[in-house]
């Protein structure tokens, strides 16, 4: 597959030489393609969605694994891992017409009035944009990482952490002080599989980031992916140059979220020997 | 002190709690979405008609199930034999380099971005073939199932114990025998459920079809021409200005996310019943 997409890339590769990804230029009217704005545009929602994955995922997996009633284990588990069988486009369709006019009408000029003085909340609010691509990302990958650091929590051994009990520590603190640091490893996996998640996810974003070629501080500015470019101009795009170049913007999507989930199996093999 | 801990104790508590039902009630919000806004859309001619022009009345996306279940249904016949293949390789014979190679790469594939495969068959059979069509969509997901079958059978292959394995050796039954006969009876039950849930997975795909099947508002007469399907149509339908499409986009949302939904609730009820047994 590298192989292929290398070899089809080729044009776009000689044309831009490395200047491909620093270049915010995207204009297939003069010829001129530069991949800056949908990387950072990929990047962007992805720590959007981690910042807000990786708490609540923690804090699923701990009612889970620790606090829950064991009759309510089975069904809330199965519920949270049915969040993640539903098809993403679902969750972009329900993205785009029932959580952006929310974020447009309430939440966003509530963080505008509050924030608005940081850059990053500045800019008329629209509904569509970083931050709500951000936001759908959250809800998507939230079960995988959940469903894992679950796994990750019921796999710390029962005597380590009844002796932090009997030293008479809290749930909390047995958490923090013995869970978190035994299945450190694994948690860190679980957050790259989740990332590398969120780094391809094409449909859910497409919807609702809005697809626009500026580079803004706003996280309520719209912006572009490296996926939902492919999905929106790759059967449009007329030319060698402007075919390969999308191409090797696939490319560059594949070896990104290739080292992601390498390291992530990396990290979740070495826990289980 | 202790009360300060206590303190600390009790809001993490909630915390964890509160995000827990946090996640219950977003999956119940989008599925009450789903219904409520695609119940409207879903009569019989949903089911019966072609797509009508903007404006006009009427018009369902027959051809578009016919196409998902046509382009699933390939992909399924193409992506579970190779499929069970290298799950059995993976798990008789992988303790190797290879095997182990193996494993890690389409670890590493399952949740590799689907619209790099979509890329990917564009390039390997749209343009070979100089125009797009079903066979390359069902090819781009059997790509996708791949890696999915072929874990899960290494896994349930490699709960079979060792001893039914030896007796039937010890029997006398070749290698081969051993594993068409015995291993493969005690491992089917697990391996079609996650075959289930493959299938169940490549149905909602959208990405890697957008363009290998592309879309088209007729009947298709083989799978060799450009085809219909549930996920594309319901991008272009959501993304258009007309409301009539809105709402069959949201009825194809639905169709989809029940489908999905039932595969994974009766493959999980089953995997249920047979560990308590």
């Amino acid at each position: 597959m590298v192989v292929v997409l290398w070899q089809q890339s080729q044009p776009s590769i000689h044309a831009f030489g490395w200047s491909f990804l620093t270049s915010r230029q995207w204009n297939p009217v003069t010829g001129q393609f530069g991949a800056l704005i949908p990387v950072v545009g990929t990047l962007i929602s992805t720590i959007i969605a981690l910042f807000f994955a990786i708490p609540i995922s923690i804090g699923i997996a701990l009612f889970l694994a620790e606090l829950a009633p064991p009759w309510l284990r089975g069904p809330f588990g199965t519920a949270i891992e049915l969040l993640a069988a539903i098809p993403s486009i679902v969750y972009g369709m329900w993205g785009l017409f029932v959580l952006s006019p929310i974020m447009a009408n309430y939440v966003q000029p509530w963080l505008k009035s509050w924030l608005g003085f940081i850059p990053l909340f500045a800019g008329p609010g629209m509904g569509i944009g970083m931050l709500t691509a951000g936001l759908v990302l959250t809800l998507m990958i939230i079960p995988f990482i959940s469903s894992v650091i679950r796994d990750v929590f019921l796999m710390v051994p029962q005597p380590l952490k009844e002796s932090a009990y009997g030293l008479g520590c809290t749930t909390w603190e047995v958490v923090r002080d013995v869970m978190i640091p035994y299945g450190r490893k694994g948690i860190a996996g679980a957050v790259f599989l989740g990332m590398g998640r969120a780094l391809g996810e094409t449909m859910a974003v497409t919807f609702v980031i809005g697809n626009s070629y500026h580079l803004s501080w706003s996280l309520f500015a719209p912006g572009n992916s490296i996926a939902s470019t492919l999905a929106n101009e790759f059967t449009e795009a007329d030319g060698k140059l402007y075919t390969s170049s999308l191409i090797e913007l696939g490319l560059v999507l594949f070896l990104i979220t290739f080292i992601t989930l390498g390291l992530a199996q990396l990290w979740l093999r070495s826990k289980e020997s | 002190m202790i009360r300060r801990r206590q303190f600390v104790n009790a809001l993490v508590l909630a915390i964890s709690c509160l995000a827990a039902f946090g996640g219950l009630f977003v999956l119940i919000w989008i599925l009450a979405d789903v219904v409520v806004k695609g119940a409207g859309a879903i009569n019989w001619s949903f089911f019966s008609q072609l797509p009508a022009p903007p404006g006009m009345p009427g018009g369902g996306l027959a051809n578009a199930i016919v196409g998902t279940f046509l382009m699933t249904v390939t992909a399924a016949a193409i992506a579970v034999p190779f499929g069970i293949m290298a799950g059995v390789y993976l798990a008789e014979f992988g303790d190797n380099f290879m095997g182990k190679t193996a494993r890690f790469l389409s670890d590493i594939l399952v949740s590799a971005p689907s619209i790099v495969v979509g890329v990917f068959v564009y390039l390997v059979m749209v343009r070979t073939m100089g125009h797009f069509s079903g066979w390359a969509g069902a090819v781009s997901l059997a790509i996708i199932m791949l890696p999915v079958v072929s874990r899960t059978t290494e896994e349930m292959l490699k709960m079979v114990g060792p001893e039914m394995r030896e007796s039937a050796l010890a029997l006398g039954a070749p290698y081969w025998r051993m594993m068409a006969g015995v291993v493969s009876r005690a491992a089917g039950p697990g391996i079609a459920t996650g075959v289930m849930l493959a299938v169940a997975r490549v149905a909602g795909e959208t990405a890697p079809l957008l363009f290998t099947a592309l879309n088209s508002p007729y009947w298709m007469h083989s799978m060799n021409e450009p085809m219909a399907n549930l996920t594309v149509v319901l991008f272009n339908y959501a993304m258009s200005p007309y409301d009539d499409w809105h709402t069959l986009a949201w009825g194809a949302a639905l169709l989809i996310t029940m489908a999905v939904l039932i595969v994974n609730i009766i493959t999980r009820l089953m995997l249920g019943r047979k560990r308590r047994r």
